[in-house]
């Protein structure tokens, strides 16, 4: 692997045009993940899926280089119809429209930054091999006191032209005093065996909204990661949902940072896993400051031979007094073959907060079952029933209407 | 120098003085195969022992240290400790009780334990009026009589030894962590209890009675085995604050309940933390296992863990036997600069199993304290169960309280719950019970002891109204 990625870095070196100084920056990320590899479970947040093994399993040939010169086709048959948005689009990693058609464009810059200013300090190889690798570092900035009108929605495609590849993805955002962000990413892939790897990063500054939705609904065999980091001011509300469903390895991870008083995260989170599917979500919030408040509900349906996993960590500093946390986490394993891992962690500083977790797991409820066979469901309607309602939960604390009525559509919990 | 300090000072004299007593022996520093071997011969063990410790070693060579662990601590060097060394003789040991630090004898008083039992605790000779070995005898007698065997580990390896080849190292292997396997090469003594068939053991087994190892040094072996449809409830350590020459302590814990037999297993530590400002204490690193090797078998553990500067130590069930039951009831109480990680592993692998874990921690003071669990339900594990509470209370904002749980669920037919909270004393509940006339230690140690009711009902009674005592003193001075 060591010599593939060297020999990847030197093309993509050749045919873009990053200054030397970035080249530098990428190059020291790039032997900082060759000398630590994919992580394995011998790292504690690898430990219920180790995407080492998965990606070896998987793909045995991957390679990191992409030819981003060559146009791909849009197939606008993909596009989202019942919701009028904006769009950006991805197909195999590059960028093929961006259309902000229903917004003010005074009000939003799209900026090519530099990697210069990235001063990303982790221990996650995933974000190295991010920032070694990845062809652009755009920034989409939206000014102040400016509401996206329509949603966003990143259409992240790939077609069948791709294969055994790795594709990494950065944006920023920045939101500055009082603007809001409706975002979607939506996943779709007529591909296989590759691995994605998203690297967001957010600033929230005072008054912001963020409300991110991560739909991966349509099934596939590419190995996605994503890692959002979010930061946050003063009054800021960040929301994040994840439908973690279509792909055949799919971590979710979000990093919450809430700097400023009276900022809040939500995130709410839906495992909906058949046949061999390995999906995990990670969440770490870190309540840095005074009345800062997180919620998080994750919920996992699993069938056959799948594996859900759902790490939380909550972190109270010890300035961080009346802090409210809040994580729930709970799973209906349909098969004998389904698992569920959960780790839900307090690391708590402060004496005067306020921070509980639950889980719970179990099959479906044979009494309730019964009940609704002696009103003349049949046991699949009855199945069907009692794991829509126990998903409408999570899809119910989404707090845009529009966007409510479309997941709720694509799921099938309303027609 | 204050008192404290220089009780201290002479304990270490203790630990490298030189004495010409005869009964002294001692082995010197270090850990290598001839260690290992002097002790083995200075218990007139058996060759299967040796080779158990043998194995033991070869393993141990091989592991590393762990440091995943919360509460770091500096490191020990294992080449600097001493692994034998005999128990001391009256010579050495303090003649009268006003040779103590009165600190501990105010503490003493506070817990309300006779003064017989306070010169026995710290080793003086009794008169011979009360001496406890008569006690001791009255006790010995009535277990044989229902056939229970009760006895030190050495006398058990030599008595017994085809009950310890049968079980010793099959609930902690040889092959396990750093620790564990440090103590099953050099372990020098500990209890063995067995309880035959049938039997219900007719009082609670403490480590209190069984005055010939009274002295079990810091790498302890204990070895219960409940036979078929038996009963035993057994009580490790005593409210008391014990002072302990050694800082580090490795002691293993096996229990083995076959079908229908219940062990219940109770502690509580209050051993010494350091002083205020965290200097010195006990490491406590023990690791306690429980097989449920039978069906219908259940495991109990009760612990109240105030004491040692770092607790660290995780007692677990594994539950094979169809049909059986794993508990852990817990109270960690951590003030000052203590620090604590502990928790339990529940390993489901027979079918209906059920287990409980109920855990409670207080901190207070600079000290940090983590509750660390796993649940594990195998995919055979049909129909099985865990419930799982864990409650924080933390005093004051420098010290910290974390939770880390590990749940794995493998199976469809199984459920598992788990809850946790942290929270402080609210001022409403201080504020009413100053109100009625309490001072606010007595409020606070009332509101706490509230909140480990739960646990403290699951301690024989005699244990448990000191226990209650216990935990009003240790959060002394973390108020205000």
């Amino acid at each position: 692997m060591k010599e593939q990625l060297k020999i990847d870095f030197n093309k993509i070196k050749e045919v873009s045009n990053f200054s030397n100084r970035d080249i530098e920056i990428k190059k020291s990320y790039l032997n900082k993940f060759i000398e630590n590899g994919f992580p394995n479970r011998k790292q504690e947040n690898w430990k219920f899926l180790d995407i080492n093994q998965i990606i070896s399993n998987n793909i045995s040939d991957l390679s990191f280089y992409n030819d981003y010169s060559i146009e791909n086709k849009i197939d606008s048959s993909i596009f989202i119809d019942d919701l009028e948005h904006n769009k950006i689009i991805f197909i195999n990693g590059r960028i093929e429209k961006i259309d902000f058609s229903y917004e003010d464009k005074k009000q939003i810059e799209i900026i090519e930054d530099s990697y210069t200013n990235d001063k990303s300090e982790n221990n996650n190889s995933l974000i190295d091999l991010n920032i070694a690798l990845s062809n652009k570092h755009s920034k989409i900035l939206i000014k102040k006191g400016y509401s996206f009108k329509k949603p966003l929605i990143i259409y992240h495609l790939t077609n069948e032209k791709m294969k055994s590849k790795n594709i990494n993805l950065r944006l920023d955002f920045e939101l500055e005093q009082n603007s809001t962000l409706k975002l979607i990413d939506f996943f779709s892939d007529d591909s296989e065996k590759n691995f994605m790897n998203i690297f967001y990063n957010f600033n929230l500054d005072k008054d912001a909204i963020l409300k991110n939705y991560k739909i991966d609904k349509s099934l596939n065999k590419n190995l996605k990661y994503s890692f959002n980091n979010i930061n946050q001011k003063q009054n800021s509300i960040s929301e994040t949902f994840i439908f973690s469903a279509g792909s055949d390895y799919f971590k979710n991870e979000i990093n919450c940072n809430l700097k400023g008083e009276y900022s809040s995260a939500f995130i709410n989170g839906i495992f909906s896993l058949d046949d061999n599917k390995q999906h995990e979500i990670r969440t770490t919030i870190n309540h840095l400051v005074e009345n800062t408040k997180s919620y998080q509900l994750i919920k996992s349906v699993l069938g056959k031979n799948t594996k859900s996993a759902y790490q939380g960590r909550i972190y109270v500093d010890s300035k961080a007094q009346k802090t409210d946390g809040y994580q729930l986490s709970k799973a209906i394993l349909l098969d004998e073959t389904s698992e569920f891992n959960a780790k839900p962690e307090l690391e708590i500083y402060a004496d005067d907060v306020k921070c509980s977790h639950g889980s719970a797991s179990g099959s479906l409820d044979d009494n309730s079952i019964f009940y609704l066979m002696s009103r003349g469901l049949n046991y699949k309607q009855a199945k069907g029933l009692l794991i829509n309602g126990f998903l409408l939960d999570v899809i119910e604390k989404i707090t845009d209407a529009e966007i409510k009525d479309l997941l709720k559509k694509m799921i099938g919990l309303k027609k | 120098m204050d008192t404290r300090e220089k009780d201290i000072e002479n304990l270490k004299d203790y630990k490298y003085g030189f004495t010409t007593d005869i009964e002294n022996i001692k082995a010197p520093k270090g850990l290598n195969e001839n260690i290992i071997k002097f002790i083995s011969n200075i218990k007139k063990e058996p060759k299967w022992m040796l080779d158990f410790r043998l194995k033991a070693f070869e393993r141990f060579k091989l592991l590393k240290e762990p440091d995943w662990q919360k509460p770091k601590y500096p490191k020990i060097n294992y080449q600097d400790l001493y692994y034998y060394s005999a128990p001391k003789s009256m010579k050495d040991k303090p003649k009268s009780l006003d040779e103590l630090d009165p600190k501990l004898l105010e503490t003493y008083n506070k817990l309300g334990i006779p003064l017989q039992e306070q010169a026995r605790l710290n080793g003086i000779a009794v008169d011979a009026v009360f001496d406890s070995v008569s006690v001791a005898t009255t006790f010995k007698g009535e277990l044989t009589k229902h056939g229970i065997i009760f006895c030190s580990m050495s006398e058990a390896i030599q008595k017994h030894p085809d009950l310890v080849k049968k079980y010793l190292g099959t609930v902690i292997p040889t092959t396990d962590h750093f620790f564990a396997t440090l103590n099953s090469a050099v372990f020098t003594d500990g209890s063995f209890v067995y309880i035959p068939e049938g039997v219900k053991c007719p009082m609670e087994l403490s480590t209190y009675f069984r005055i010939n190892a009274s002295e079990t040094g810091q790498f302890e072996r204990t070895l219960i085995i409940a036979d078929k449809g038996s009963y035993v409830s057994y009580l490790e350590g005593c409210t008391a604050p014990m002072r302990d020459e050694n800082q580090l302590h490795a002691a293993n814990v096996e229990l083995i309940a076959l079908d229908d037999a219940e062990i219940k297993y109770s502690t509580v530590q209050n051993w010494y933390p350091g002083d205020e400002n965290g200097k010195g204490g006990i490491y406590n690193f023990v690791t306690k296992r429980g097989l449920c090797k039978g069906k219908n078998s259940k495991i109990s553990w009760t612990q109240v863990e105030t004491g040692s500067a770092i607790t660290w130590k995780y007692p677990s069930c594994i539950l094979k036997g169809d049909n059986s039951i794993g508990e852990f009831y817990s109270i960690a109480i951590t003030n000052n600069h203590q620090k604590a990680d502990t928790g339990t592993k529940m390993i489901h692998l027979g079918k209906n199993t059920k287990s409980k874990i109920i855990s409670k921690g207080i901190s207070a003071g600079f000290s940090d304290m983590t509750y660390r669990g796993l649940v594990d339900i195998n995919s055979k594990a049909k129909n099985s169960s865990n419930y799982t509470q864990c409650d924080s209370l933390l005093m004051g904002n420098k010290c910290g309280a974390h939770t880390v749980p590990y749940i794995k669920n493998k199976n469809f037919d199984s459920n598992v719950a788990h809850e946790a909270t942290t929270s402080k004393i609210s001022e409403e509940q201080l504020h009413y019970c100053q109100q009625r006339g309490l001072n606010p230690e007595e409020a606070v140690g009332l509101i706490v002891n509230g909140f480990c009711k739960e646990v403290l009902q699951q301690l024989p009674m005699e244990f448990a109204v000191e226990a209650q005592k216990l935990v009003g003193i240790s959060l002394e001075g973390s108020v205000g």
